[in-house]
C-alpha cells in the first residue's frame, strides 16, 4: 500500500482494519467501557433486589445470571479491557516507540475480546445467561441445563486467547522496542507494572484455557474429568480456576499501581520515592500472585498443612504491598500537592486500598476463613480492592491521560463532584457489607429473611449503589461537555515521562524522531538539565508503517461461528467457523506484508503546524 | 526478477538471518514467551492427567493398553525430526537454502509418520474399549495425548505452508525467522512428547 492510499480510506474501514497502537488503546477503552456499563446496570438489579427482606424484583434464577454475568463482565470484559487500553497507548510512548512489536496481533487480541465479550452476552437472548458464579465451579456448571454455560465456556476461551495475544506484546514491545537510553530501570513505573501483569497473563490464562477447554469437553462431548461416577475429581477445575483466577487479581492491580505511580509523582512535583524498590516490590508481588492460589480454597478440605502453607503465603504479599504503599505515602511527603481530579483518585486509592488490603490478610487466617467463607465479608473485601484499587485507578488514569488521547482535558469541576460521588457512594455500598457478612449474610443467595437486623444495612448498600451510578453518569456527561477544553492538551499536567513530549492528538508514527532518553522521568530532565526538548537520537527521515488489514477482524469472527456451532454441534458451522479463522491465518502467513514509508516532507509539515 | 533479487540477497545476509531485523528478533523473542505459555498449557494437562490416571472404573488401565514397543517407535519418530529440524537450520546458518528445504521436508514426513502411528493408536485404544467417555482415566489420556498429537498437525501443516511458500525465494530476512521459530516450536512438542513417553507410558506400565 502506498502512503496516499493508507490516507485516503474511510473512517470506518479504517478503524475496522487499523493497527495502530493508538485506535486500539481507544478501541479498549471504549467496548471495556460499554462492558463497564452493562455489569453496572446488572449491579444495579441485584442491589434492587436485596434493597428490602424477601423482595422479588427479580426472579432466583435472574438473579443467579445476574451475578454471574456481573463478575465475568467487570473482570474479563471491562476491568482488564480498561486497562489494555491505555497499556496499548501509554505503553509504546512511554518508552519512545513508534508502535508495539505486534502491531497485527494487537488488533487480533483486541477483535477477540471484543467478539467473546459479544458471543457471552448474546447467552442473555437465547434462553437464558450462565447461572454458576463467574467462578464456575463444577458440578454446578458441569450439569448446568441449557446453553448459558457454553456460551461462558466459549466466550471466556475467545477472550481468554485475545488477553494472552496483547500480554505477549506487550512483554517484547517493553524488551525490544525501548529508545535509545531507555534502560529496564528507567521505565516509569505504570510501563513497569504492566511488564510484569503481562507476564503473569502469559503463565496464569494458559491454566484458564484448560480449564475451559476441560469444561467444554464435558459438556459438549461427554468428557468425565469432574462426573466422581466416572473416576473423575471436581477439585481439579478449582485448582486450575485458582491458578488462573489468583494472579488474574494482580494482573488487574499492579498496572493499576502503575497509574498511581505515574500520577502522584506528577502532582506532588517529586520524583517517585524508591523507584527500584518500586520495581522490586512489583516483581515480588508477581511472583508471589502464584503461590497462593489455594487460599481461595480453605475449606475444601486440603488439609491443616496445605492451608498453613498458603496462608502465610498469602500474608507474605502484604509486605511488598506495603513498600508499595510507603513509598507513595512518602512521594506526596514535602511535595507540592495539586488536589486536580486525577490527583484526588490517587489520594482517595490509597486508605481505600489499605482497607481492602486489611481484610485481606484476614480472610488469609485460615482458621476465620471457615467463618469469613461465601459471605458477604468477602464480597466486601474484594469490591474494596478491585473498586477501590483498579476501578479508582481507571478514572485517575483517565483524567490523567485524557488529554494526550483525545486532545482535550476534562472538566475539572465535574470532576471533583464525579469523585466525591463515586467515592461516597463506593464506601457506602461496601463498608456495610463486612458486617452483613460477619452476621452470617450469604452471598450469591437472591433474598434474605426479614427481622435478622440486615434490613437498614441493606437498604444503605443499596443507596451506595444509586450513589455511584449517579456518578458515572456525570462522568459520561463530561466527556460530551468538555471537548472544547483545547487549551495546553500536549502537557496540561507538567508531566515527567515521555507521553507528554508528542503533541495531542498524537500522530501516527508518535515521534517525528526517536527521543535520546538521558534519565528516569526523561522529560522532566530536559526541561530542568537540558532545555526543555527532547534530544534526538535519529536524524530526521522517512517513516516505516505497517499496512492496516482487515484479517484480524475476520480470524475472529470464524472463531465466534465455529462457537454458534460447537454451542448448538451443528457440524458445518463449526466447519465454516474454523475454514475462516485458519484460512485468514494461511493468508496472512503467505501474503508478504512490508508496509509503507510517511515521506519526511509530511513529517516536517506536521512538525511545523504543530 | 524476483528470483535473482533473492539470490543477490542471499549472499549478503548475515550470519544470523533469524535475529537480523528488528521484526525478526520480535518474532524470535515472541515466541520464546509464547512457548513459555504453552508449558503452562500442558502443565495443566498433565496435571489433570496424573490426578486422574487411576480414575479407570471397569475401563480398561493404562497397563492392560499401553505397549512399549509402539510407543518406542513413535519416540524414535520424533527424536529424528527434531534431528532434521536441527540439520535444517545449521543449512540455514550456511547459506545453504537447498539443504534447508531438504531437511525441513524430512521433519514433515517424519511429523506426518508419527500421526499415522498415533491414529492407529487410538484407533487400537478405542476398540479395546476406551472411547472418550469411558472414564476419567480416558478423558484425560486422550485430551493431553490429544492436545499434544494437534499440536504436530498443526506443525505440519506450518511447516508446509512455509515449505511451498518459499520454494523458489531463497533465503531472506523476512523468512528465515518463520522457519527459524517453525523449528522451535517443533523441538517444544517434541520435548512435550518426552514427558508424555515418561509420565503417560513409563508410568502407565511400571508405575
Amino acid at each position: 500500500m502506498s502512503y496516499e492510499k493508507a490516507q485516503s480510506k474511510n473512517v470506518i474501514w479504517d478503524w475496522l482494519t487499523t493497527v495502530d497502537h493508538k485506535k486500539i488503546g481507544i478501541m479498549y477503552l471504549a467496548g471495556g467501557a460499554f462492558f463497564f456499563a452493562l455489569g453496572g446496570l446488572e449491579a444495579i438489579l441485584m442491589r434492587i433486589q436485596l434493597m428490602f427482606p424477601e423482595f422479588s424484583f427479580v426472579q432466583a434464577q435472574t438473579f443467579n445470571e445476574l451475578l454471574t454475568m456481573h463478575g465475568t463482565t467487570m473482570i474479563f470484559l471491562a476491568a482488564m479491557p480498561l486497562l489494555f487500553g491505555f497499556m496499548n497507548f501509554i505503553i509504546p510512548l512511554q518508552i519512545g516507540a513508534r508502535d508495539v512489536a505486534f502491531p497485527f496481533l494487537n488488533a487480533l487480541g483486541f477483535w477477540l475480546f471484543l467478539f467473546g465479550g459479544l458471543l457471552l452476552n448474546v447467552s442473555w437472548f437465547v434462553g437464558g445467561a450462565p447461572d454458576a458464579g463467574w467462578t464456575a465451579y463444577v458440578p454446578l456448571s458441569s450439569e448446568s441445563p441449557g446453553h448459558g454455560l457454553d456460551y461462558y465456556v466459549l466466550g471466556l476461551q475467545v477472550g481468554g486467547l485475545g488477553t494472552l495475544i496483547g500480554g505477549i506484546n506487550f512483554l517484547v514491545t517493553i524488551i525490544n522496542m525501548r529508545a535509545p537510553g531507555m534502560s529496564m530501570m528507567r521505565m516509569p513505573l505504570f510501563t513497569w507494572s504492566s511488564f510484569v501483569a503481562s507476564m503473569l497473563i502469559l503463565f496464569a490464562f494458559p491454566a484458564l484455557t484448560i480449564g475451559l477447554l476441560l469444561l467444554m469437553l464435558e459438556r459438549l462431548f461427554g468428557g468425565t474429568f469432574f462426573a466422581v461416577d466416572f473416576g473423575g475429581n471436581v477439585i481439579i477445575w478449582q485448582h486450575l480456576f485458582w491458578i488462573f483466577g489468583h494472579p488474574e487479581v494482580y494482573i488487574l492491580i499492579l498496572p493499576a499501581f502503575g497509574i498511581f505511580s505515574e500520577i502522584l509523582p506528577t502532582f506532588a512535583k517529586k520524583r517517585l520515592f524508591g523507584y527500584s524498590a518500586m520495581v522490586f516490590a512489583t516483581l515480588i508481588i508477581g511472583f508471589l500472585g502464584f503461590m497462593v492460589w489455594a487460599h481461595h480454597m480453605f475449606t475444601v478440605g486440603m488439609g491443616p498443612v496445605a492451608n498453613a502453607i498458603f496462608a502465610v503465603a498469602t500474608m507474605a504479599i502484604a509486605v511488598p504491598t506495603g513498600i508499595k504503599i510507603f513509598n507513595w505515602l512518602l512521594t506526596l511527603w514535602g511535595g507540592r500537592i495539586q488536589f486536580t481530579t486525577a490527583n484526588l483518585f490517587a489520594l482517595g486509592f490509597i486508605p481505600s486500598f489499605v482497607m481492602g488490603g486489611v481484610t485481606g490478610v484476614m480472610l488469609a487466617t485460615s482458621a476465620a476463613n471457615y467463618q469469613f467463607h461465601d459471605t458477604y465479608f468477602v464480597v466486601a473485601h474484594f469490591h474494596y480492592v478491585i473498586i477501590g484499587g483498579v476501578v479508582l485507578g481507571l478514572f485517575g488514569g483517565a483524567f490523567y491521560w485524557w488529554p494526550k488521547m483525545f486532545g482535550y482535558r476534562l472538566n475539572e469541576t465535574l470532576g471533583k463532584w464525579f469523585f466525591w460521588l463515586f467515592l461516597t457512594g463506593f464506601h457506602l455500598t461496601f463498608f456495610v457489607q463486612h458486617f452483613l457478612g460477619l452476621m452470617g449474610m450469604q452471598r450469591r443467595v437472591a433474598s434474605y429473611l426479614g427481622g435478622q437486623g440486615l434490613e437498614s444495612m441493606n437498604f444503605i448498600s443499596t443507596m451506595g449503589a444509586f450513589l455511584m451510578t449517579i456518578a458515572f453518569i456525570l462522568f459520561l456527561i463530561n466527556i460530551f461537555v468538555s471537548t472544547n477544553n483545547k487549551e495546553n492538551a500536549a502537557d496540561p499536567w507538567d508531566g515527567r515521562t515521555l507521553e507528554w513530549t508528542t503533541p495531542s492528538p498524537v500522530p501516527e508514527y508518535n515521534f517525528a524522531q526517536t527521543p535520546l532518553v538521558r534519565d528516569l522521568d526523561a522529560y522532566w530532565y530536559e526541561k530542568y538539565e537540558g532545555d526543555g526538548k527532547m534530544k534526538a537520537a535519529e536524524p530526521l527521515g522517512d517513516i516505516h508503517m505497517p499496512n492496516g488489514t482487515i484479517l484480524p477482524v475476520l480470524i475472529s469472527l470464524g472463531l465466534i461461528i465455529a462457537s454458534f456451532g460447537f454451542i448448538y454441534m451443528v457440524i458445518p458451522l463449526i466447519i465454516a467457523g474454523l475454514g475462516v479463522t485458519f484460512g485468514s491465518m494461511f493468508v496472512r502467513s503467505i501474503k508478504e506484508d512490508h508496509g509503507y514509508h510517511i515521506p519526511v516532507e509530511e513529517i516536517k509539515r506536521d512538525k511545523e503546524e504543530g | 526478477m524476483a528470483e535473482n533479487e533473492a539470490m543477490e540477497q542471499q549472499q549478503t545476509l548475515p550470519p544470523n538471518p533469524e535475529k537480523a531485523t528488528l521484526e525478526g528478533r520480535n518474532k524470535y523473542l515472541g515466541f520464546w514467551f509464547f512457548l513459555g505459555g504453552e508449558t503452562v498449557l500442558f502443565g495443566s494437562l498433565f496435571g489433570t492427567y496424573l490426578g486422574l490416571r487411576s480414575g479407570v472404573l471397569d475401563g480398561p488401565g493404562p497397563a492392560d493398553l499401553f505397549h512399549l514397543d509402539l510407543v518406542f517407535i513413535m519416540t524414535m519418530i520424533l527424536l529424528t525430526s527434531s534431528l532434521t529440524s536441527v540439520f535444517a537450520v545449521i543449512n540455514m546458518k550456511r547459506g545453504n537454502y537447498k539443504g534447508l528445504l531438504i531437511w525441513m521436508w524430512a521433519t514433515v514426513a517424519l511429523g506426518v509418520a508419527f500421526l499415522v502411528f498415533e491414529i492407529y493408536e487410538f484407533y487400537e485404544y478405542y476398540h479395546q474399549g476406551l472411547g472418550f467417555s469411558t472414564s476419567a482415566f480416558a478423558s484425560a489420556f486422550y485430551t493431553l495425548v490429544g492436545t499434544h498429537g494437534a499440536h504436530v498437525l498443526f506443525g505440519v501443516l506450518w511447516i508446509t505452508t512455509l515449505l511451498i511458500r518459499y520454494r523458489k525465494s531463497g533465503l531472506t530476512l523476512t523468512n528465515a525467522p518463520k522457519f527459524y521459530t517453525a523449528v522451535l516450536y517443533w523441538h517444544f512438542i517434541d520435548v512435550v512428547w518426552v514427558f508424555i513417553f515418561t509420565v503417560v507410558y513409563l508410568l502407565g506400565i511400571g508405575g
